[in-house]
């Protein structure tokens, strides 16, 4: 183990403003990440299920009544 | 109907080449994401914990040097990244495959992103050690260059909105760019040995403690599995939203308004 | 093989002749922009004369980009482009063609003009062949890179800022070795291996950058 006490963990032998602010900014940028490529997803299946019903029920349909059809 | 025989084809072949198509390559980034995922949180949790607890306090430079472990890493994503998105956008360019061309889109941001922590990383690293945030060095500028290449790609392809003309423009200028960072480099470290002589010199490598060594390398294995997970969630939603009119999109929808 | 290169140019040099406004407009940008300076700095004659190459340099590198978006727009708007793209001779030819009309318009003023604006800075009169040269050398790889970053962007929305976004981190290399011809000058090393560089940079622009750039049409006008 290479501290003494948390808080000199903390203190980063005086550096503790660049350390952590390296590593705050970094966890920032890869939580933000991480949270807009999963909302990007989510956000374009329900585009894409919208777009399905607005053109495809007619499609349905057609398939519906061909098989009843047949 | 032709298309359903392509389909059955792909699903048939046991090529490795069959993940070229996008309807093939789609499950199987769905699969490896979240397992990426979790390698990328494993081996951040061992390498901060060589980097904090195992490693020892440099005898030059204190506790500062800690940021090592993801200023390096951070810094050799961002430039692999680009040279991966360069090696996708010729592919695409040479063999005209759709998926190669939305990898390359994917890969974009995350090297950006990897492009900016390597340089914010880099000048509070620097404050401490040589004074000042900022030195003209080689390294730092052509990593600030980088970044703007990176930018003037992500700018490019989402200026257009016909896929197919995004594709290639951005294809052109990603290996434009590629062409370039070599050039970049070297005329930046000729014009730094003029301009500031004797400044501090970036190479100097003190004897790294193997901890020190071990940290940075799980950190940047990390930083592999993160950006695979990263990318694959990315190229997932591309690939739908490029596909959206194929029959297998439809089915994938579907299946999720079932799961809604 | 070369007669269409010359028709392109001689097509392109006359139509800029009967626009000579558009021209002159690039380069009273390129004078006020360095006369700017001075103002900005201060008029002490050492800092000017050490700053002198860069501004100038910055400058010419500023008014290339903003004269850019002409190479292609006209055409594009007209439909020459579409025409020419569909033309038998080879894409390259005529695009360096263009790219020479183009830098014969804009480029070359900047540099018969550049010694004339340098000596407001006092650069002593021993550099100002090195400053013209390296201007020479350097500013038509400026067009040809740019042109590469105008056919990307060709028709796109928002384009000039796009096309500076695109095209001014390539631009940085011929910045380094352009100015530092003049520094390296006036420290007494000589200027003759950043000339060197940058004629074989012109040299390996003019091979690529009409490919990359035939390319980018082509995807531009698909």
């Amino acid at each position: 183990m290479q501290w003494e006490s948390w808080s000199a963990f903390w203190s980063m032998g005086g550096a503790a403003p660049f350390v952590w602010g390296s590593y705050a900014v970094t966890l920032l940028l890869v939580a933000l990440e991480l949270v807009l490529v999963l909302r990007r997803r989510r956000d374009t299946v329900r585009r894409l299920i919208r777009l399905r019903r607005v053109t495809a029920p007619d499609r349905d349909e057609r398939r519906a009544s061909k098989e009843m059809f047949e | 109907m032709k298309t359903a025989n392509f389909d059955d084809r792909i699903k048939r072949s046991k090529s490795l080449l069959r993940f070229a198509a996008p309807q093939m390559f789609y499950p199987l980034a769905g699969t490896f994401a979240p397992w990426c995922l979790a390698v990328a949180a494993v081996l951040t949790v061992l390498g901060l914990w060589i980097g904090f607890f195992v490693a020892p306090t440099d005898a030059q430079q204190g506790d500062v040097y800690r940021v090592i472990f993801i200023h390096v890493p951070a810094a050799w994503m961002s430039m692999f990244i680009y040279l991966v998105m360069a090696f996708w956008a010729a592919v695409g360019l040479v063999l005209n495959t759709r998926l190669s061309f939305m990898m390359a889109q994917a890969l974009a941001p995350t090297g950006a992103m990897f492009c900016f922590v390597a340089l914010w990383t880099g000048a509070l690293w620097g404050r401490p050690t040589w004074g000042t945030y900022w030195v003209w060095d080689a390294r730092l500028t052509s990593q600030l260059l980088l970044l703007f290449l990176y930018l003037g790609y992500i700018a490019l392809t989402q200026a257009i909105d016909d896929a197919r003309r995004a594709d290639r423009a951005g294809a052109i200028i990603a290996l434009v760019g590629a062409v370039n960072v070599p050039i970049i480099y070297f005329s930046v470290q000729w014009w730094n040995t003029l301009h500031q002589g004797a400044s501090v010199s970036l190479t100097r490598a003190p004897s790294m403690a193997s901890a020190m060594l071990w940290g940075m390398l799980v950190m940047a294995l990390a930083a592999w599995a993160y950006t695979f997970a990263v990318v694959f969630w990315r190229v997932r939603s591309l690939i739908l939203e490029r596909e959206r009119h194929t029959e297998w999109v439809g089915a994938e929808l579907a299946a999720h308004e079932g799961r809604a | 093989m070369l007669g269409p290169f010359f028709a392109v140019m001689r097509r392109d040099l006359l139509l800029a002749w009967r626009g000579r406004a558009d021209v002159l407009v690039t380069l009273a940008f390129f004078v006020i922009v360095v006369c700017l300076f001075p103002f900005g700095v201060g008029a002490e004659t050492n800092q000017l004369r050490a700053i002198a190459p860069g501004v100038l340099w910055v400058a010419a590198l500023l008014s290339t980009l903003l004269s850019l978006h002409r190479l292609f727009a006209q055409d594009h708007a007209d439909g020459t482009l579409e025409q020419l793209l569909l033309s038998p001779e080879p894409t390259a030819l005529w695009v360096l063609a263009k790219i020479a009309a183009h830098w014969i318009v804009t480029g070359l003023p900047l540099v018969l003009v550049a010694p004339g604006l340098a000596l407001l800075f006092d650069v002593g009169q021993g550099v100002l062949g090195v400053l013209t040269l390296s201007l020479a050398l350097g500013s038509p790889i400026l067009a040809l890179l740019g042109a590469v970053g105008a056919a990307l962007t060709l028709g796109l929305r928002g384009g000039g800022v796009l096309l500076a976004l695109l095209v001014l981190p390539l631009f940085v290399p011929v910045l380094i070795f352009g100015a530092g011809a003049v520094d390296s000058e006036l420290g007494g090393t000589g200027a003759a291996a950043h000339l060197l560089l940058l004629g074989g940079g012109l040299l390996g622009a003019i091979a690529l950058a009409p490919f990359a750039c035939a390319a980018a049409l082509r995807i531009a006008m698909e």
